[in-house]
């Protein structure tokens, strides 16, 4: 299988705590990863080194076979768990920023999408309830035409029914030989949507595999494997 | 589309299970296309590449067809829907004769108890399609 993303031996350390304890795992092209894990398991730390905005202690991570760095930030859109956007734009300021920012940003897929999430591009951010701004935040991120799209915590401030939504537009929106990694703990509303889901446990990753072959080797759900490996 | 999913089973079998009861109760009719994999991903929220295995393993069993370049079709061969028919009552009655003899019921038993219920349910029916003869005959 072609590998999109080879993360290798990937170690981090803040001065005397271990974050991230020597991870690897490759990811192929098409594939929506779930990276679950419970409140300061390493998830987000792991996915800013993936984005190249942390550098790693040790360990090595390649996309399409280029070192993480530079070269790669054409290669990944990173929807972070906090809004890039300002207080003073509109909507169509943010879109305008990311437009400018990004030279594979689809001003027309953004539009799509915003009309699709019911964003009113004359809106301020400002007003936007939680909810509303993830939306946007998902819609700038999928709006960039990338290989790798790291999207960090998606649903974590939304209700059931906006969760759908934004369930629905992830899967309707992306393009399909990228691959996703979506961070979350929400993992019975998410995990239908998934090909595989790496479980990150005190910075290791405890578990990787598809989830259909979860169901089936053990006849249960994604989430009751979440539940008895983190001990909740 | 609406369906309920049990995530502790595989998702592409309750897929093609869904697909299947459309087909057998005419909400799918022989010859119809069937969504792309993209939009029945969006509608049920379900990963694509689940959807498309569904769509795999029901070709493989000849349940749908694809046309290349118009996309898939649910099989016109009457036979196959009749075969889909038998696999679902064969599931069904499996569980019911495993449930009964858990229950301690020989087979012997299980048959006259089954004969009797069809029987019951038989002229239930009768007594309601009743009013209707009768208008008919007056």
């Amino acid at each position: 299988m072609d590998t999109l993303l080879k993360v290798n031996g990937v170690s981090k350390r803040y001065g005397s705590k271990q974050a991230l304890g020597n991870v690897s795992f490759d990811i192929g092209p098409g594939k929506i990863i779930g990276l679950l894990g419970s409140n300061g398991s390493g998830k987000s730390t792991l996915m800013q080194i993936i984005a190249g905005l942390t550098p790693s202690s040790s360990g090595e991570i390649s996309v399409m076979g280029k070192k993480v760095g530079r070269e790669t930030r054409s290669l990944i859109s990173y929807m972070p768990d906090r809004p890039l956007t300002e207080n003073w734009m509109r909507i169509k300021d943010a879109v305008a920023f990311y437009s400018d920012f990004y030279a594979d940003f689809d001003a027309q897929k953004a539009r799509e999408m915003l009309d699709f999430m019911h964003l009113d591009e004359k809106s301020s951010v400002s007003v936007l309830s939680k909810g509303m701004n993830e939306r946007l935040q998902l819609t700038l991120a999928l709006s960039r035409n990338v290989n790798l799209y790291l999207l960090d915590e998606p649903i974590g401030g939304v209700d059931p029914v906006a969760r759908g939504k934004i369930l629905d537009a992830i899967v309707r929106f992306y393009s399909e030989d990228s691959s996703l990694i979506i961070c979350t703990h929400l993992v019975r509303d998410m995990e239908r949507i998934f090909d595989e889901v790496m479980f990150l446990k005190d910075g290791s990753i405890a578990l990787h595999e598809e989830v259909e072959s979860i169901r089936m080797k053990n006849g249960r759900s994604v989430d009751d494997m979440f539940k008895e490996v983190f001990g909740e | 589309m609406s369906i309920e999913f049990d995530n502790n089973l595989p998702i592409y079998l309750q897929i093609m299970n869904y697909i299947k009861r459309q087909i057998v109760s005419g909400l799918l009719q022989p010859g119809d296309k069937i969504p792309s994999v993209r939009e029945l991903a969006a509608d049920l929220q379900i990963n694509p590449n689940t959807i498309q295995r569904t769509f795999q393993e029901l070709e493989r069993e000849e349940v749908v067809e694809t046309k290349r370049g118009l996309g898939r079709y649910v099989t016109s061969e009457e036979s196959k829907i009749m075969a889909i028919k038998k696999e679902m009552a064969g599931e069904l009655l499996h569980q019911f004769i495993h449930g009964m003899q858990e229950l301690g019921f020989k087979n012997q038993d299980i048959v006259t108890i089954v004969k009797e219920a069809v029987a019951a349910d038989g002229s239930k029916d009768r007594k309601g399609a009743h009013p209707d003869g009768h208008i008919a005959e007056s």
